[in-house]
């Protein structure tokens, strides 16, 4: 099967190449059957990366360990669940599924315009399969997932303890659905200014492209967030870490390209500010999946020692070269049809957002890439830290939030200052009587987190307050229920109340941010058996040592050893916590001889203990004390070494035994960090926002049925 | 005021604005960063009190509990030369012999103390270019 899988990732890049001449020749030549073949030639990638990601996934579930890349990231102790995702935890796989997916979005955005935009879409097919044959060209010469060895070995390495997380499933998929769909209207953008039809009609033909691609990207970046609370042993979300920011990027870019094309289709303004967006945005998409491989930036991820740097540089000074030419060779057409009338209007508020989201990303891709910049500059590599960022971008999340509050109730051209009276004045004392509330409440620890909370609760008002007057309007007019009148008020304007959703959390998201860095309680402390450690007014107990083996099957998965921790506020039981440290054998345990060898010196990954809850989560890991515990596992090593495997196995046992009884010491991290669960609610908020926003309007569907009707009965006609 | 001149006006500020603030950006960034240095590099210059990002690996079997800290040493990522740094805090999982890691650390007399938070291992499994042993 790795054979059928090669020759569909060649016949993939054949196609590719095929599709880009025969859409080029088309549109230049005027021949509709050459752009219908171009279209065709992405419908059949789609089929090719279907066929061949199906094989990968399919020698992972079996673990086919003839595949290399089966061998090196996954095992027959690898749950089912994580052997599909280990399909993508490799560099060859990961680089298979962004084809995968970019062929499927790209079918979609074609099949539904093959009727619309006839000399535009044929040069945004050509860019969407150049982007195929850059990444086809990729995985078969120079990062091949079907490679295969002639003797497989007995077991495979598996996959890293620290991607065993539900969120690492999901994560990948979303993050690379966030990019691939930002090259879809990156293509129309380049093809609309090629053609030189720079109206708003390759924005709509997109836009909910776009929606899709900023909430896939912000859903992508939340879960790995998730993952880092809920699985690294640190206890954080957000690192500042190159890898991260790399994805924030288009995400921030695109967030700004989201707002401003609606003052283009409004009123046919910030036209080069539009194409300049999206041109960015695509390329700081295609930036942040080369960021993961490059190896260019020191990065907790370390994706690095790839030797794909080069054609990816290649690719993105493409990318730039040719969006500047189009940019700046273009610039008559892309002159705005008004000017801005008032500095109080919706188009102000939006420049002003779009200029904070724009040096929001500055300063993200300024720190990022500061180790390169200092280097050319001072000849020695150096890098800024979290409190560097957080010093220009905390400033400008609050400017952000309390735009998204006064943004949606200006109004366009000209606001009177008595029509912003009248929409903001109850938001206005909402803020006012949180910030008197919590000052009552002696929150004064930190201004920004209470300007944050202020901010937050005045937007958060301002959607409660154009939710409550849409759903009055509605019931006076239609005189329907309050719950009916809401659900065909945001039926009716999906976009519109879409947005105030996002808006809603994003404001609630931002509160769980600021309470969880400001007001977070945070030890490492080292107990025994029976001491306690206070942290943030909470009594943490070290109750008892644990310790067992996981199998999976007849296999030995990992060993765990850990602790249950008593959990007291003033003396009364909160909770009890239960945390474990996974040492997960090598892929030969025994290959040094010792089976207990092979177990401690294989991975090992932290299972954090967590009480999640909507005010306070607490958070904790272990560290097993080295020192101790490997005073034992020399011990035991030495005495079993050479030994049967059934001896060494009972005296792995034995060990565990003695670790439950003993007085191990060990290392805790422990937290109490409150509202980090308005994080995630923010999150589910935002992208509930994001769905509605996207479905499309029943309205818009009818219409399209009755235009498809119309259509038809026009064609019987003309046969008649 | 005639409209193209307010415009104009606008724009000049508008610009000035973002200059100074890309400046002070600029600014900060240089006095705020701490050099990436390999061992060997600190090892021939390193001013007390001064911050540096350590990167390097960690040499085998020298890592030790001393109370809450951590002893280890980062060794060259290609050579030998290696410095002591002391870690008060929680190591990253990934964190054993022979990873690599990247630690901000200021130096205090022979030792590198490391900062609180600053220590990350990198993980070896993921998208590196030749399979490696986990062992």
């Amino acid at each position: 099967m790795a054979t059928v899988g090669q020759a569909c990732l060649i016949l993939a890049l054949l196609t590719c190449v095929y599709g880009i001449v025969a859409s080029l020749y088309g549109a230049r030549a005027g021949r509709r059957d050459w752009v219908d073949s171009g279209r065709r030639a992405v419908y059949a990638l789609a089929f090719l990366a279907i066929v061949s990601f199906a094989i990968l996934v399919s020698a992972f579930l079996r673990s086919d360990f003839h595949y290399e890349v089966v061998a090196t990231h996954s095992s027959t102790t690898t749950p089912a669940f994580y052997r599909a995702a280990a399909a993508w935890s490799s560099q060859e796989g990961s680089l298979l599924l962004w084809v995968l997916l970019l062929s499927l979005w790209s079918s979609v955005v074609l099949f539904l315009v093959r009727r619309h935009l006839r000399d535009v879409a044929p040069y945004a097919t050509a860019v969407l399969l150049g982007f195929g044959a850059f990444f086809t060209g990729l995985l078969v010469f120079a990062a091949t997932p079907f490679k295969t060895m002639a003797v497989a070995p007995p077991e495979g390495t598996g996959l890293d303890p620290l991607l065993r997380h539900p969120s690492m499933m999901i994560h990948p998929p979303m993050l690379y659905s966030g990019y691939t769909l930002w090259a879809i209207p990156f293509a129309f953008a380049v093809g609309a200014l090629i053609v030189r039809r720079v109206d708003a009609d390759w924005i709509r033909a997109t836009r909910r492209f776009a929606l899709a691609a900023w909430c896939f990207l912000g859903i992508g970046i939340l879960l790995g967030a998730r993952w880092s609370y809920a699985e690294l042993g640190w206890g954080g979300y957000w690192a500042w870490d190159p890898v991260e920011n790399a994805s924030l990027l288009p995400w921030l870019t695109g967030t700004a390209f989201i707002h401003s094309v609606m003052v283009q289709e409004k009123r046919g303004m910030l036209k080069v500010w539009n194409v300049s967006l999206v041109l960015a945005t695509g390329t700081l998409a295609v930036l942040g999946t080369f960021l993961v491989r490059s190896g260019i930036l020191d990065s907790i991820h370390a994706f690095g020692a790839s030797t794909l740097g080069a054609p990816f540089v290649i690719l993105i000074g493409l990318m730039i070269a040719g969006g500047i030419y189009l940019v700046v060779s273009r610039r008559a057409l892309l002159a705005s049809e008004h000017k801005l009338d008032s500095l109080l209007s919706r188009e102000s508020a939006f420049l002003g957002n779009n200029l904070v989201l724009v040096g929001l990303a500055f300063v993200v891709f300024w720190g990022t890439f500061f180790p390169l910049i200092s280097e050319a500059v001072t000849g020695t590599k150096a890098a800024v830290g979290p409190p560097w960022f957080n010093r220009y971008t905390v400033p400008l999340a609050l400017v952000l939030v309390l735009l998204s509050g006064i943004g949606p109730v200006i109004a366009w051209r000209r606001a009177t200052w008595a029509n912003a009276r009248r929409n903001l004045l109850a938001p206005t004392a909402a803020a006012l009587a949180v910030l008197a509330a919590l000052l009552a409440f002696g929150v004064t620890k930190s201004a920004t987190s209470l300007a944050m909370f202020v901010f937050a609760a005045f937007t958060v008002a301002v959607v409660v307050q154009e939710f409550a007057r849409g759903v009055a309007a509605r019931r006076a007019m239609a005189r329907e229920g309050p719950l009916r009148a809401l659900v065909s008020l945001v039926q009716r304007n999906r976009r519109r109340y879409g947005g105030y959703t996002v808006h809603l959390g994003m404001a609630v998201l931002f509160v769980g941010v600021a309470a969880s860095t400001a007001f977070q309680h945070a030890r490492d402390v080292r107990l025994t058996p029976g001491t306690t450690a206070t942290v943030g007014g909470y009594q943490v107990k070290y109750v008892r040592a644990t310790a067992r083996p996981v199998y999976r099957g007849e296999r030995l998965e990992r060993v765990a050893l850990g602790a249950v921790l008593d959990v007291r506020k003033d003396g009364r039981h909160v909770t009890t916590l239960r945390t474990e440290r996974g040492y997960y054998p090598s892929a030969a345990p025994f290959a040094s001889g010792s089976l207990i060898r092979g177990i401690f010196d294989g991975d090992a990954t932290s299972e954090v203990g967590m009480k999640a809850g909507l005010t306070r989560d607490l958070w904790t890991a272990i560290q097993p004390d080295p020192e101790y515990l490997n005073k034992v596992i020399d011990a035991t090593a030495a005495k079993t070494a050479g030994k049967p495997p059934a001896q060494q196995a009972q005296a792995v046992g034995r060990l565990l035994s003695v670790y439950r009884q003993g007085a191990f010491p060990a290392q805790f991290r422990i937290i109490s960090s409150p509202l980090v669960s308005w994080i995630w609610l923010g999150g589910i908020i935002v992208f509930a926002g994001g769905l509605i926003a996207l479905w499309p309007a029943p309205d818009a569907a009818r219409r399209r049925v009755t235009a498809g009707y119309a259509a038809r009965v026009a064609r019987e006609l003309g046969r008649a | 005021m005639d409209p193209s001149r307010k415009r104009r006006i606008r724009l000049v500020v508008a610009l000035s604005a973002a200059v100074i603030l890309a400046g002070a950006l600029a600014y900060t960034s240089f006095s705020a960063s701490s050099a990436a240095v390999s061992p060997s590099r600190l090892l021939a210059s390193a001013d007390t009190g001064h911050s540096y990002q350590l990167t390097g690996k960690v040499v085998d079997g020298s890592i030790s509990r001393h109370g809450d800290a951590t002893l280890f040493r980062v060794r060259d990522r290609n050579g030998s030369a290696s410095v002591p740094v002391r870690y008060v805090g929680a190591v990253p999982d990934p964190f054993r012999d022979g990873r690599e890691v990247i630690v901000t650390v200021r130096k205090r007399g022979a030792t590198f103390v490391g900062e609180k938070d600053s220590l990350v291992t990198k993980c070896p499994s993921k998208f590196t270019d030749k399979p490696t042993s986990k062992t």
